[in-house]
């Protein structure tokens, strides 16, 4: 039995052999659209970034110099003060702009009438673009000739400078993130509807009170939403550049003309975010060796929170199964 | 799998070296002898955009193809630096650039983003030693290579308001400017700056250490390229002297004041409003204020110098706009015939100077009678042509070094950060960290 099981599977075994390879050839074939972005979009600009990250190299020149650039990562004080920055505005601003967003949601969910008018009123800032919303705030908030100050002068408050004081100027951007809450508003509003409403009327029945509801009902239901808000919140975060970079120029009056250098982080590098110095050091110091390692040393970041986001939703599809 | 790991690692490094292989550089060809005269046209980027600018470098252009009539030139405006390093590195640049900023020359040519240009001055036997006033090789030049050519000058001096300075003459020292500056301002009741002697913070508009450094003389580089900041007492003679100034006003005063201003080229600008009785400001600022504030009644003059260093009065910082032949230009002798035109012909140049008041750079054109010469415009010449003006050097981290440096005169005047001795050795140490992280030991 064993020796014709044998003799059978020794004739089979070329044919399947050749069909398997037929069949992977097959799906590569399928597969190759996909191989091709991913080789071209990712995995070549990545072997290139770990490859330049061990090269002096001003986008012109090549010239190997070891672990110079890694080396010098530890020494460069900015590099430290902006990843302090990007840190603080992870632990600041993504959780402000998701306990406000949510509340902001609760509001408008719960309101009887002139629902669609507050609706609308919240979501249209995030409709601005980036850089007009930044320089509007600043003209805004400008200690100077901004109409805050104006108001605030008439009743006897002098308003700090926003973004002209170390101190403010990362609320003043926290307090931008704010305004233009639309975006999260609207997902949040989605998952509160989606909230079985019979859960409320038994929870109502057994005597809750509004905020045993909100936490025993509403927060359990929407975690994933709340989770992936905060997630890509940090991701976001994680590569903040135009409104640092649009709010700095804006209010350290530096111009774009010859002899005049402007230095992203104004004031005292209190808004320099780690992207922001990737790009400077890259695309303005002529340093794309050590822009490399940064921009390795933010993917590595980005990767760890996305990961986490993976890891929260295969948990979550398990809670549901 | 791991065959198909190997097979992508190849590719991207196959492609990884297609791409490094465009750094190449190859010698310039260049036939001075060259009498083809076929009909070529030239591509030309500048960063002019103004309606003024524009039409005098048409008027210029027309001039050019007088000469050169087999040429055409087509000139695209409003380019910046960024646009022509991306074009070179995609190998499409243009055959003529030109720069509004010497940051950037050291890079241009250490990477030979622009083409060495010695070679075509020699085959034109052009001697640039006795052209150009020797200041401008430190900003032309790198380690060698003359990659771009000065076309027009910039230098600095000091505007004053003739009404705001009631009867005063302009201060030739930095002591007198901080005492005219006090005599000079006016708050109201709050405490509030109305008019301001003069805003001494190196936020101001002009007052960029790079410009204001020259009134003490200070020094930025020693000669292999590391910082000179720390060292040179002449820095915080400045620094000490602007922060006792700033003071005065109350820093949080100046700056709400400061923020009140309009924009440096609008007609807002706080000089042409009567909000400054004196200002920093380069020799551009005369053709503005005739376009922007006819009727103002000003005076020009040298900037003030260190208190101990009299002898230096009349001088100042120059820079200016420079234009060269970038790496892989398709028409270079064309190309060299143009940038031949705009940096050394004596009526190009000064047809130039004459629409946008900005100084003509060879001594030739300097002494040309046609150039316009006003009292305001002529202390700019006369600063252009003092031996002890001075430039900021090429250097390979030049934007990065003023930028340190500006940093730690924010921290410095704001109150931020007292102690200047420590502030100016973090300066020396992130400047020389650089220097090994760019250039090497």
């Amino acid at each position: 039995m064993a020796t014709a099981t044998l003799g059978r599977r020794g004739k089979a075994a070329p044919f399947r052999s050749r069909e398997r390879r037929r069949a992977n050839l097959r799906a590569l074939l399928y597969l190759s659209p996909w191989l091709v972005g991913f080789g071209v979009f990712f995995a070549y600009p990545l072997i290139s970034t770990v490859y330049f990250s061990f090269q002096r190299y001003d986008m012109f020149t090549l010239e190997p110099v070891g672990l110079l650039n890694w080396k010098y990562f530890f020494r460069d004080d900015a590099a430290w003060t902006s990843i302090k920055n990007t840190l603080w505005l992870v632990v600041v601003m993504v959780p402000l702009r998701v306990v406000f967003g949510l509340g902001v949601a609760q509001l408008v969910t719960k309101l009887k009438a002139g629902a669609g008018v507050f609706r609308t009123i919240f979501y249209l800032p995030s409709l601005v673009p980036v850089v007009a919303g930044t320089l509007g705030f600043v003209y805004l908030l400008n200690p100077g000739t901004g109409p805050v100050q104006a108001i605030l002068g008439a009743v006897g408050i002098q308003s700090p400078d926003w973004f002209g004081d170390p101190a403010w100027s990362k609320w003043g951007l926290t307090l931008l993130a704010l305004w233009s809450i639309g975006d999260l508003m609207v997902i949040f509003m989605a998952a509160l509807l989606d909230v079985p409403k019979q859960l409320y009327e038994a929870a109502a029945l057994d005597g809750a009170s509004a905020w045993q509801q909100f936490t025993r009902i509403t927060l359990p239901v929407i975690r994933p939403v709340v989770m992936f808000s905060a997630v890509t919140g940090v991701i976001q975060t994680l590569q903040y550049f135009t409104q640092a970079m649009v709010a700095a120029r804006v209010a350290s009056g530096a111009t774009d003309s010859a002899g005049s250098v402007f230095t992203p982080g104004y004031p005292d590098g209190s808004t320099l975010t780690f992207p922001e110095w990737l790009f400077q050091e890259g695309f303005r110091d002529f340093a794309m060796g050590y822009a490399c390692v940064l921009a390795l040393i933010l993917f590595a970041v980005s990767m760890i929170f996305t990961l986490i986001l993976l890891r929260q939703f295969r948990g979550f599809a398990e809670e549901e199964a | 799998m791991k065959r198909l790991l190997v097979l992508s690692a190849a590719a991207g490094l196959f492609l990884m070296t297609a791409c490094t292989a465009g750094t190449e550089t190859s010698a310039p060809k260049i036939d001075p002898s060259a009498t083809s005269h076929e009909p070529v046209t030239i591509e030309f980027w500048h960063g002019f955009s103004a309606d003024n600018e524009l039409k005098a470098f048409q008027d210029t252009l027309e001039g050019f193809n007088k000469q050169y009539p087999w040429i055409t030139v087509k000139a695209t405006k409003a380019v910046q630096d960024d646009q022509i390093i991306q074009s070179v590195r995609g190998g499409n640049p243009p055959d003529v650039a030109l720069s509004f900023t010497t940051d950037s020359v050291a890079q241009f040519c250490k990477a030979n983003i622009f083409q060495d240009l010695n070679p075509y001055l020699t085959a034109s036997k052009i001697d640039a030693s006795t052209l150009f006033p020797k200041v401008i090789d430190q900003y032309t030049q790198y380690a060698g290579k003359r990659c771009v050519m000065p076309m027009l000058a910039d230098t600095y001096g000091l505007y004053y308001n003739k009404k705001l300075m009631k009867g005063n003459e302009p201060p030739k020292t930095l002591s007198e400017l901080a005492d005219l500056a006090k005599k000079l301002t006016v708050k109201d009741s709050k405490g509030d700056i109305k008019v301001a002697g003069f805003v001494p913070t190196s936020q101001m508009y002009e007052n960029a250490p790079i410009h204001t450094g020259v009134m003490v003389g200070a020094k930025w580089t020693n000669p292999d390229g590391t910082s000179a900041v720390g060292g040179d007492p002449a820095w915080k003679t400045l620094l000490t002297w602007q922060k006792d100034l700033t003071d005065w006003y109350g820093y949080d005063k100046i700056e709400k004041f400061r923020k009140s201003f309009g924009d440096e080229w609008s007609a807002d600008n706080p000089f042409n409003k009567g909000q400054v009785a004196m200002a920093v400001d380069g020799e551009w600022r005369n053709a503005m204020i005739a376009a922007d504030a006819p009727d103002l009644d000003y005076g020009t003059a040298p900037m003030p110098v260190a208190d101990d260093q009299a002898q230096r009065y009349g001088a100042g910082f120059i820079a200016g706009t420079v234009i060269g032949i970038p790496r892989g230009a398709k028409n270079p002798e064309a190309a060299w015939d143009l940038v031949k035109y705009l940096t050394t012909d004596t009526s190009a140049l000064v047809t130039l100077s004459n629409a946008i008041r900005n100084v003509p750079s060879t001594l030739p054109a300097l002494q040309s009678p046609d150039l316009k010469k006003d009292p305001n415009f002529q202390t700019f010449l006369d600063i252009f042509a003092n031996p002890n003006s001075t430039t900021l050097p090429a250097h390979i981290n030049s934007a990065f070094n003023q930028q340190t440096m500006q940093e730690a005169q924010i921290k410095w005047e704001s109150g931020r950060a007292p102690d200047l001795n420590g502030l100016l050795a973090d300066v020396d140490k992130k400047i020389n960290e650089k220097l090994k992280l760019t250039a090497g030991d």
